[in-house]
């Protein structure tokens, strides 16, 4: 079982996302790059799925992603553009927040930096967004904190419902 | 200027950064802090008004010392949000690990 995820804030407008995983960088790369693979595992917060995934991953190609929260009716997505994609090595976007129903706008579009790196055993991941500016970080660390902590307290209501 | 709006201004700083860093060690002095980056003593108290009113450190008093500190709070939402994204992120990256030992070994097209 590989280490978890580790989540660091690298620069004052980046967060770096770094995983290993036990397969090769091509098959890796087949699950990041494939949408009837990709929506097999992106699917974000519990209870939401992707039920939109385009994707032309090549140099200029663009993107399409979007997910429903199947009890609220909920929809929130983002659309981006491929600056860069060297096949099995490394993709660079530009992407764009749509809130749909379901958030807050969130300003200027991000950068994604995602690169595969060859181990021993395996492949290394990295994921690196950089935001427009460190207040555009600033914010949406805390928007998603807010958030963290309604689902906190959600559970904590439906532990206390659990007990009375 | 809200509180919120005051720590986005206090933390776009590098110095002040750094300053934050330091003090996530531990209470530090004026003297401790002089270390941290090549400016005057002016320019240092300068910055620490600033993490204060930001509400990101306070200031102390033992003897003849004011070492600053870390509010405990000071991070804790930003924390908060890093440690939501890591446990959804590790949520799918394990959902990926159980695909790929389902896929199929592909050759790789550059060998």
């Amino acid at each position: 079982m590989p280490d978890p995820a580790q989540v660091a804030r690298d620069t004052d407008r980046s967060v770096l996302v770094t995983r290993h995983f036990d397969a090769p960088p091509a098959k890796v790369w087949q699950a990041f790059t494939d949408p009837a693979l990709l929506t097999r595992w992106l699917l974000g917060p519990p209870g939401w799925e992707m039920h939109v995934c385009e994707m032309d991953v090549r140099t200029g190609g663009s993107y399409r992603w979007r997910w429903r929260n199947a009890e609220t009716g909920e929809e929130f997505g983002f659309t981006g553009q491929y600056t860069l994609v060297v096949e099995g090595k490394r993709t660079e976007d530009t992407q764009t927040f749509d809130q749909g129903n379901h958030s807050q706008p969130m300003g200027d579009p991000t950068t994604n930096i995602v690169t595969f790196e060859g181990t021993q055993d395996g492949t290394c991941v990295t994921s690196r967004m950089i935001f427009a500016a460190p207040e555009q970080m600033e914010g949406f660390l805390a928007q998603g904190a807010t958030d963290g902590m309604e689902m906190s307290y959600a559970r904590l209501d439906a532990l206390f419902a659990d007990e009375a | 200027m809200s509180v919120l709006d005051r720590r986005f201004a206090a933390l776009s700083d590098p110095t002040r950064r750094a300053i934050l860093e330091r003090l996530g060690q531990g209470a530090a002095t004026v003297q401790d802090l002089r270390d941290i980056a090549p400016i005057s003593q002016p320019a240092l108290s300068h910055h620490l008004k600033v993490l204060e009113a930001a509400d990101l450190i306070e200031t102390s008093i033992v003897a003849q010392t004011r070492p600053r500190r870390l509010r405990p709070d000071a991070l804790d939402e930003m924390n908060a949000w890093l440690a939501r994204l890591q446990t959804i992120m590790e949520g799918n990256y394990q959902r990926l690990d159980a695909l790929l030992a389902d896929m199929p070994d592909t050759p790789d097209p550059k060998e």
